[in-house]
């Protein structure tokens, strides 16, 4: 039977969206899980995943249309079934497949163990591989295509209060095939072009949504950044010391668990900077839930899923929580809850360097916390005259923020008060 | 000699020297890694080498040549009744196992293994103690547990080392040939040993405790073994347990309890073959939270990680089905996962194979498996008796058999019971693990006369295109 599949209930009170992209066409083979449609909502854009397993009939719906829950999106047929519309008749007699039929339910995808294989070298679901062979057997082609269509960068899904990786998006007919022959040794070939043809790529998916979303943040928001380094040689220390004891090195503390710890503790003492402003009725809005953001590099680009009340949680519990998010931000299985209700955003590009960056505010929050990669650095404690030269490590951070809700001083202060709590675990401990 | 401990470091240290354990440490140092493997006995190998695989089918090879002997009469060749020194086929059998060991060690010093001969205990999450060599601690890295298993005894017996109530290990020494012999238990390593012991002339009584022998294994392919067995043995009797066993200098008196009646027997010998057991205890797996199921098996995932990630475990203490190849392939993913490799163990099918005569071998879903899982599944079968191969070889009562996705024809399961089941079921396996269809296998060219042509032939049973059966309705 064919179903039809409706706007699901997206959580958080949210009633409506826009489809930002539609996945599949109709013909489609579709699996369980499989993602047919980009919907953002006010809170997310979300990849709303397919409950059924079959092929597409209808599309319902198209980019940039706004959809409320219980709208019908996509009609999938079950497989097994007459097409009840057909695209082209087929040709009589013997009935045209358009497909091989996909593995039963319950048996493993027929492929050779060297495909197999080359599967897991390239990070490929076989279950997501169009197969091209017969019996629907997937082949080492089908996977190498598979790996080539998933390194294409068609949505760097960073989502706002990161800055997106600089991805050039080629399209599929501009993919420079393998090279047959050496280039030539001269630096400029004869005939090319000095400069290459301007490219026209067009904006689509979580990209057009990063880049609204951008706009409206950087228009709308006066944005002050502040700067500063943060001695964390103590905090380092401490981290060290309880990773050596750490039995299982997937347990491993990393710094963002203390630095969403440190933030918490802050923005408890300064709640204008964990708070929204709300222009229409022109009032301040102080949040009373801690739900930290945390910018995450995934395969598909950063997204920032939401740490929910950090204030209740434990540094331990916090890096679980992290992980756990993180793991499902890689595999592209973050649910919409997941990347909503956020009110104080953390991004932490210390793994790719950097000493300063201005990041943008997650609007409609007030306030985004930057940190960079931590170096060791000469430090002079002392007057003019008597002083002495030390070598710590220092963590640049960065403060961004809404001028509108709060000034200039505020942020140096919020500021001072982390690089304090940050600074000397001891205080970190007892403000927890 | 320094006195005290002395310690070692290893990148890779691999505990048990069976298949599994020397795939393992053989992979980890070709890929480059260092490898400390740990035995506790002199010479590697395992069960499958010293006291399992190799020996028994030396053994079933000997016996396979007096039956040979026996049946050609039909065929106008006559030989005397044969004469059996079982000393000389004692010293054979050894040879062949002193060949392999000693081939193991070589391979081992070529790749910069070391062996250290020792019992190996987990102290901490990365360290060993050894018992018994000179280097008392280990640590590692990684470490790969390959243990393997051991024999069971059934309640209240108590086996005694060169004692007439012998497990594998005893019957497999072939002390002499006893004139009467027990088999408790009709799985695989009973019938192998029973039928061995009883073409070389002990009078063999089988018992085992279900109604059927080779539980599990499909219905069809187990007949004509059934029937051999009848021919051969003294005595099967099925639902029937050993009450007692008494030991004395010149036998073992038997209480054997059947379904009707209970009966007390002698014996010269009795062999034990009621199944093995993980040696997963005794290693201090508990202190490090290593998870191990209630049979004693220890969990592992899809890289033969156990609950504990740097540490392994393969072969018959990682699971089902206890066989040198499962192990082999396991200890070489284990190996290449330690190597940072994206290895898994995403075997579709592991062959298992019955050494009798005739053999017995099967790979992927089997008949009994489908229905108990309710998997729909066509069976195409191919039976040898219009093989002109197996005619020439007597081996008419043999089938051939493909379990099939009605669907798409794609092989899902084979059996075979008959002579040379062990080389074919090969095809079988490699269709599995290709996707295979029936096509695929009815297209392939198979030579004219083998008994190969039968697996041919049961997939045109499927497709409709038997040349040398006539299926009606097809």
């Amino acid at each position: 039977m064919a179903k039809v599949f409706r706007l699901p209930d997206l959580g958080e009170g949210i009633h409506e969206g826009e489809i930002v992209e539609v996945l599949v066409r109709s013909g489609d083979p579709v699996t369980e899980g499989q993602p047919l449609l980009i919907v953002e909502t006010d809170k997310a854009a979300v990849e709303i995943p397919s409950p059924f397993t079959g092929v597409v009939q209808t599309v319902h719906v198209q980019a940039g249309q706004v959809v409320r829950v219980g709208d019908p999106l996509v009609t999938v047929k079950e497989e097994g079934e007459p097409a009840e519309e057909s695209p082209a008749a087929p040709a009589p007699g013997r009935p045209m497949e358009a497909r091989p039929p996909e593995a039963p339910e319950g048996l493993p995808v027929p492929a050779s163990p060297a495909t197999r294989r080359l599967a897991r070298e390239l990070g490929v679901d076989l279950r997501r591989v169009r197969p091209s062979g017969p019996g629907g057997r997937v082949t080492a082609e089908d996977v190498r295509r598979a790996a080539e269509a998933a390194a294409i960068p068609e949505r760097p899904a960073a989502l706002h209060g990161v800055a997106p990786p600089e991805a050039p998006e080629p399209l599929e007919e501009e993919r420079i095939p393998p090279r047959a022959v050496p280039p030539a040794p001269s630096a400029v070939s004869a005939g090319a072009p000095a400069f290459p043809a301007e490219r026209r790529v067009p904006l689509k998916s979580f990209r057009r949504v990063i880049a609204r979303r951008m706009a409206e943040a950087w228009a709308r928001v006066p944005h002050v950044s502040h700067h500063d380094g943060v001695d964390i040689s103590e905090l380092e220390r401490l981290r060290e010391e309880l990773n050596r004891k750490a039995a299982d090195p997937e347990r491993r503390l990393s710094l963002t668990p203390f630095l969403v710890k440190a933030a918490v503790a802050v923005l408890k003492e300064f709640p204008a900077f964990n708070a929204r402003l709300d222009e229409e009725r022109q009032e301040i809005v102080l949040k009373a839930d801690y739900h930290i953001g945390v910018a995450v590099d995934s395969p598909r680009g950063l997204v920032v899923p939401v740490l929910k009340d950090a204030d209740r949680k434990s540094i331990t519990e916090l890096a679980a929580e992290l992980r756990a998010l993180s793991q499902r931000a890689r595999s592209g299985e973050l649910s919409p809850d997941d990347v909503s209700g956020g009110t104080f955003t953390l991004t932490n590009i210390g793994a790719l360097g950097g000493r300063g960056f201005t990041p943008i505010i997650n609007y409609p929050q007030t306030a985004i916390l930057g940190a960079g990669k931590a170096r060791l650095e000469p430090v002079v404690t002392g007057t003019l005259d008597e002083h002495t030269l030390t070598v710590r490590l220092i963590l640049p951070v960065v403060l961004a923020f809404d001028h509108r809700v709060v000034d200039g001083a505020d942020g140096a202060r919020f500021v001072n008060r982390l690089k304090a709590l940050l600074e000397d675990p001891k205080v970190l401990l007892v403000s927890l | 000699m320094v006195m005290g401990e002395l310690s070692q470091e290893t990148h890779v240290a691999v505990i048990g020297g069976g298949p599994g354990g020397y795939a393992a440490a053989f992979r980890a140092a070709d890929l480059g890694l260092d490898v400390t493997l740990v035995e506790e006995e002199p010479r590697c190998g395992g069960t499958c080498l010293l006291r399992g695989c190799i020996p028994s089918k030396a053994l079933l090879q000997t016996a396979e040549i007096i039956w040979d002997a026996m049946q050609a009469d039909r065929r106008g060749i006559r030989f005397g009744a044969p004469e059996l020194d079982v000393a000389k086929l004692r010293a054979w059998k050894d040879g062949i196992i002193d060949t392999l060991a000693s081939g193991l060690h070589r391979l081992a010093n070529k790749r910069n293994v070391q062996i250290v001969r020792a019992r190996a205990f987990f102290e901490n999450a990365h360290t060993l103690r050894l018992e018994g060599s000179d280097i008392t601690h280990l640590t590692f890295r990684h470490a790969v547990i390959a243990v393997g298993s051991e024999p069971l005894s059934p309640p209240g017996v108590s086996l005694k080392p060169g004692g007439r109530i012998m497990d594998s290990t005893g019957a497999l020494a072939a002390q002499d040939i006893p004139s009467r012999l027990l088999v408790v238990g009709g799985g695989y390593i009973g019938l192998e040993l029973g039928c061995a012991y009883a073409v070389f002339g002990s009078r063999v009584t089988l018992i085992h405790r279900t109604e059927r022998i080779l539980g599990g294994v499909d219905e069809d392919l187990v007949r004509p073994l059934v029937k051999r067995i009848h021919e051969l043995f003294e005595s099967v009797r099925l639902e029937t347990e050993v009450e007692v066993l008494r030991e004395d200098a010149d036998g073992v008196t038997a209480v054997l309890r059947g379904p009707s009646e209970t009966r007390e027997e002698r014996f010269d010998r009795v062999l034990i073959a009621v199944g093995r057991a993980p040696r997963s205890r005794g290693l201090g797996l508990e202190a490090l939270g290593i998870a191990v199921d209630a049979a004693g098996f220890i969990q592992v995932d899809a890289q033969r990680r156990t609950s504990v990630p740097h540490i392994y475990a393969v072969g018959d203490v990682a699971g089902h089905p206890m066989l040198a190849h499962k192990a082999m392939r396991e200890g070489k993913v284990a190996a290449e996962a330690i190597a940072g490799m994206p290895s898994a163990y995403d075997v579709q099918a592991v062959p298992a194979v019955v050494y009798t005569d005739p053999q017995i071998a099967w790979a992927g879903l089997t008949e009994t498996e489908a229905r108990r899982k309710n998997i729909a599944v066509k069976i195409a079968r191919f039976p040898w008796g219009a093989s002109g191969r197996a005619l020439t070889m007597d081996a008419a009562d043999g089938l051939t058999k493909i379990l099939f996705d009605p669907q798409s024809g794609r092989i899902l399961g084979m059996g075979i019971v008959g002579r040379g089941a062990e080389t074919m079921i090969a095809e079988g396996v490699l269709a599995i693990e290709m996707g295979a269809s029936a096509e695929d296998v009815a297209l392939t060219v198979h030579a004219h006369p083998t008994l190969s042509e039968t697996e041919g032939e049961a997939a045109e049973v499927f497709l409709g295109s038997a040349t040398h059966l006539y299926v009606p309705g097809t």
